[in-house]
């Protein structure tokens, strides 16, 4: 046994090489600064922005058909219109993408400084590149359909192509946001059957899941680190 | 009883070493910019130990252009990804020893 002796007087015992071994492999292959304040903050600007839209969708209604679309054509056509309706609907959701983009990056920026890591290196790279390829296909089928008129195709296919893209960039950050990602294709898709309830669908996914993920994320591994 | 240290490679002893496979078996190729960066070491320090697991024949350098700057960047080869994982077993197997 004369090993185990020799072992105890080197100055890296085994289980702690293995650790820096792990370490080291997922600190050079995955982006483990993502914060979970990041999905909070998301969720919340999702779920401000849905509220924006049913809002000026509600106004819309009431002034043109008086109350709801089932109460037959249109009575006072010209008060709104739908141009008007779609431009602020498009302003709305351009609003509500860039700060939630803005306040996830915040968070996340912040996490990073903590963590002593860089914000671009090539992990980054990767886990962006990976998660804006799908991100910016859908998008295009999702212009595409508006241009069309399918409006009813927006909100499953925001959920279904964003769920897609954190599936993909599971391999490249923390592997948990997977889960988030079938939540929304989970979602996406029970919407494709449920297409009146679009923005409900998208609330939930974009804001419920991106808060409930996002607290889950901090609880796991913020907690410690910022009671300190 | 086999001793299990015997396994051990010597090569992997120097913590830098060990790390340099680290991310290699991981990331297909590697700058020497980037392993400087993630293991926190002089450019001096990192050339000789890269040398030493070359002449091992346990990474391949590849040596590239980005403009006039030379960008050399390294990979693993076979020979070396499986000293790697021979040498992770035999930590493993000594870390059951203890028990």
């Amino acid at each position: 046994m004369f090993y185990k002796v020799l072992f105890m007087d080197s100055q890296h015992p085994p289980l702690e090489t293995l650790q820096d071994i792990k370490r080291i492999m997922e600190r050079s292959s995955r982006f483990i600064s993502l914060s979970g304040w990041s999905g909070i903050s998301a969720g919340i600007c999702a779920l401000v922005g849905a509220w924006a839209a049913q809002h000026r969708i509600n106004s819309y209604v009431q002034t043109v058909y008086g109350g709801s679309f089932d109460s037959g054509r249109p009575r006072h056509y010209g008060l709104d219109t739908p141009a008007a309706l779609y431009n602020d609907l498009f302003l709305i959701a351009a609003i509500t993408f860039t700060t939630a983009f803005i306040s996830a990056f915040i968070f996340t920026w912040i996490r990073s400084r903590r963590n002593g890591t860089r914000l671009w290196d090539r992990t980054v790279q990767r886990l962006a590149w990976n998660t804006m390829l799908p991100m910016v296909v859908g998008g295009l089928v999702i212009l595409k359909a508006m241009e069309m008129e399918y409006f009813e195709l927006v909100a499953p296919g925001c959920l279904i192509f964003y769920g897609l893209a954190l599936v993909n960039a599971s391999k490249y950050t923390l592997g948990e946001i997977r889960y988030l990602g079938y939540g929304q294709l989970i979602l996406g898709i029970i919407n494709l059957w449920a297409v009146r309830g679009g923005l409900y669908f998208w609330a939930a996914g974009f804001g419920v899941l991106h808060i409930l993920y996002g607290a889950i994320m901090w609880w796991r591994y913020e907690r410690k680190s910022s009671s300190q | 009883m086999k001793n299990p240290i015997e396994n051990l490679n010597k090569i992997f002893d120097s913590r830098i070493r060990m790390g340099v496979m680290s991310i290699l078996v991981v990331n297909e190729e590697v700058s020497f910019n980037d392993l400087k960066q993630m293991l926190d070491v002089t450019d001096g320090n990192l050339a000789s130990h890269m040398v030493n697991l070359e002449e091992n024949g346990y990474i391949k350098v590849h040596k590239g252009f980005i403009g006039r700057k030379t960008n050399t960047t390294y990979s693993i080869t076979r020979a070396g990804e499986k000293a790697f994982k021979d040498h992770i077993e035999a930590l493993e197997n000594m870390i059951k020893g203890m028990k």
